[in-house]
């Protein structure tokens, strides 16, 4: 059962069991176990993998077709895996769904793995916004989570998915994602971390085919004794495909090492990747590695990275103002993880800003 | 009566480097003075030690701030009293927008909107402070910061340097309501330090006096019309000329 406090926990990754906040259709899983799999829409199919791979046969063909099970021992741990437990969604062609969907993967039991494989289709001009929240129980120090997810997002279909990651300071975290953008689809992914976590790996791979669009935003606050190692990498193969990776990080006392890479593979292909950085500290670290990879001669690929401490005249000029130096940082902080995203409901935007509001306010800056 | 801002023999330096030495001058509520001076020979430097800024350090002498001396206070806790700059060239705060700000100072939203939308920078309030605005812009934004913190010592840096004829009108009446133009003389409490280059701000303000400070010094003080008209005419010649035969005298009696 998810108890009340789980509840509060599911809250705080913008998961709303309440039903006061509108959304088209709910995943819940509980370490292993899907607690609830309901969808409002006649037009989206919102169910746990282990049932799918039943009712929907072709779910298994998709499986495996974007990750390779053999890149790392995660995937291949989950590979092994009889029947892994994970969340299926399917939007059906031309439906836009209004209101966005939530899914939520929480860890409860105390040093358990969460081993799960994930599949979302978009079938050609749908719509969807999904939000996810991946968080261990407010009572639960330590646990793995080990996800593949394979993304598909077809013929002229949008998908905007925000993945909100709220852990624990002993919990690790793996999770392997493939994404194929077909012509002219758009693939938005906003990723948000903000507080402590023993390990986090990530470095999905979006395919963008002819006129399609992928963009991962991510929004690092890591904090002490954490380590992440997050990227995106998209390979823009058709032509006029468009990509762009922006990564805001602010590190104190832990180490942070921010991926990016786009190869330009076509004609009339764009990419550019923002990689930029706080250090808090000097016990922090943070390795931005930007790659950009011409494989064609009419591609324009260009980035830019920026990673140092707060500029002293930045403080100094917000304290000529009247603010604490203490304010002034966590103004600037604020502001910097404050990443306004195009395309995101109002409702989720507020999801992620009321997190960095969390963030800012759980510790002292 | 003490002086709104009293400086009293103060000698600034960075480092080994001596930038100002033996200032002295008050300021009284209601009053305007006004500093000019050859690039490079310290004006910007007294503003900042005014207001605590780094690297510049006080080596001796006092600032006092209605009666007490404020050397202690870290720079917030100056402008918490009521003192404002407006700074020649403002960093850009990428991160942080005019509204964030003032959020943060828990100025009233209605408020900042009408005051920005009459310095004509409603466009520029949720835009990253002072990021890709022009040479103008900066200058209306650092008022318009100026007029919500509602300072009662104002210091303005070049307040209308680099700006055309039509801005420098409307910073001009900016500058006039800051000072409380608008009330009688003896209902003013607010008075500050204008260090400009041009003088031109100064048509309309009916500034208190003036000062040429020529390497770090005060060489020559008076009226500040008289002394913009004299730099007009024979740039700070005659003002070195008089400051050197005061140097010359002050050395002989000194013997």
């Amino acid at each position: 059962m998810t108890s009340s406090k789980d509840k509060l926990d599911l809250r705080k990754v913008g998961y709303d069991e309440t039903g006061n906040t509108p959304r088209s259709a709910s995943f819940l899983l509980e370490d292993d176990t899907a607690r609830v799999a309901a969808s409002k829409e006649r037009e989206l199919v919102m169910d746990s993998m282990r049932k799918a791979r039943v009712d929907y046969p072709w779910v298994k063909d998709l499986e495996w077709s974007l990750v390779n099970p053999d890149t790392d021992e995660f995937t291949r741990h989950v590979a092994d895996h009889d029947d892994p437990a994970g969340n299926f969604i399917h939007v059906l062609e031309g439906a836009k769904i209004r209101f966005p969907a939530q899914s939520c993967f929480l860890l409860k039991a105390e040093r358990n793995e969460q081993v799960l494989h994930n599949i979302i289709v978009l079938e050609p001009d749908s719509e969807l916004h999904l939000i996810t929240g991946c968080t261990a129980a407010s009572y639960s120090n330590a646990g793995k989570h080990i996800a593949v997810t394979e993304i598909f997002v077809r013929k002229g279909a949008t998908l905007t998915y925000t993945m909100v990651h709220d852990w624990a300071p002993e919990v690790e975290v793996r999770p392997r994602t493939g994404i194929v953008v077909e012509q002219g689809g758009t693939y938005l992914s906003n990723y948000i971390a903000l507080t402590r976590v023993k390990h986090i790996d990530t470095n999905p791979l979006a395919t963008v085919k002819s006129g399609g669009t992928a963009r991962f935003n991510s929004i690092l606050y890591a904090k002490e004794g954490s380590f992440f190692d997050v990227g995106g990498r998209i390979r823009l193969l058709g032509e006029g495909a468009r990509g762009e990776i922006v990564s805001r990080v602010v590190a104190t006392k832990s180490s942070v090492i921010s991926r990016g890479l786009i190869e330009g593979g076509n004609a009339d292909t764009k990419g550019h990747m923002e990689c930029n950085g706080i250090m808090l500290d000097d016990q922090a670290m943070i390795h931005a590695i930007p790659e950009l990879k011409a494989t064609y001669p009419d591609t324009e690929l260009s980035h830019e990275a920026a990673v140092g401490k707060i500029a002293g005249e930045q403080l100094n000029y917000l304290m000529a103002r009247g603010l604490s130096e203490e304010m002034a940082r966590s103004l600037i902080i604020r502001g910097f993880l404050n990443v306004k995203i195009d395309g995101l409901p109002a409702s989720l935007q507020k999801v992620i800003d009321t997190m960095i509001e969390q963030a800012m306010t759980k510790e002292a800056i | 009566m003490k002086g709104l801002l009293e400086i009293e023999n103060l000698t600034v330096a960075i480092g080994d480097k001596p930038l100002l030495t033996g200032v002295t001058l008050t300021v009284a509520p209601g009053e305007i003075h006004v500093v000019f001076g050859p690039n490079g020979t310290g004006k910007s430097s007294l503003i900042k030690a005014i207001m605590g800024l780094p690297p510049y350090q006080v080596t001796s002498g006092d600032v006092r701030f209605e009666g007490e001396s404020i050397l202690n206070l870290a720079i917030d806790e100056r402008a918490r009293l009521g003192i404002g700059l407006a700074f020649q060239q403002p960093p850009a705060v990428r991160d942080v927008s005019l509204a964030a700000l003032g959020k943060a100072l828990g100025i009233d939203k209605d408020k900042l909107h009408d005051e920005a939308t009459q310095l004509g920078m409603r466009g520029h309030i949720n835009r990253g402070l002072n990021d890709g605005f022009s040479g103008g812009e900066q200058k209306r934004s650092e008022l318009l910061q100026l007029l919500l913190q509602q300072p009662k010592l104002l210091l303005l840096d070049e307040p209308e340097s680099g700006v055309d004829v039509d801005s420098l009108k409307l910073l001009t009446a900016v500058i006039e309501r800051l000072f409380q133009r608008d009330l009688p003389i003896r209902e003013r409490t607010v008075g500050g330090i204008i260090v400009t280059h041009t003088g031109s701000v100064l048509k309309h303000l009916h500034a208190t006096r003036g000062y040429v400070l020529v390497n770090g010094r005060i060489m020559c003080s008076g009226a500040p019309l008289d002394i913009f008209d004299q730099i007009s005419e024979n740039g700070f010649g005659n003002c070195l000329a008089e400051a050197r035969i005061k140097e010359k005298i002050h050395d002989f009696l000194k013997g």
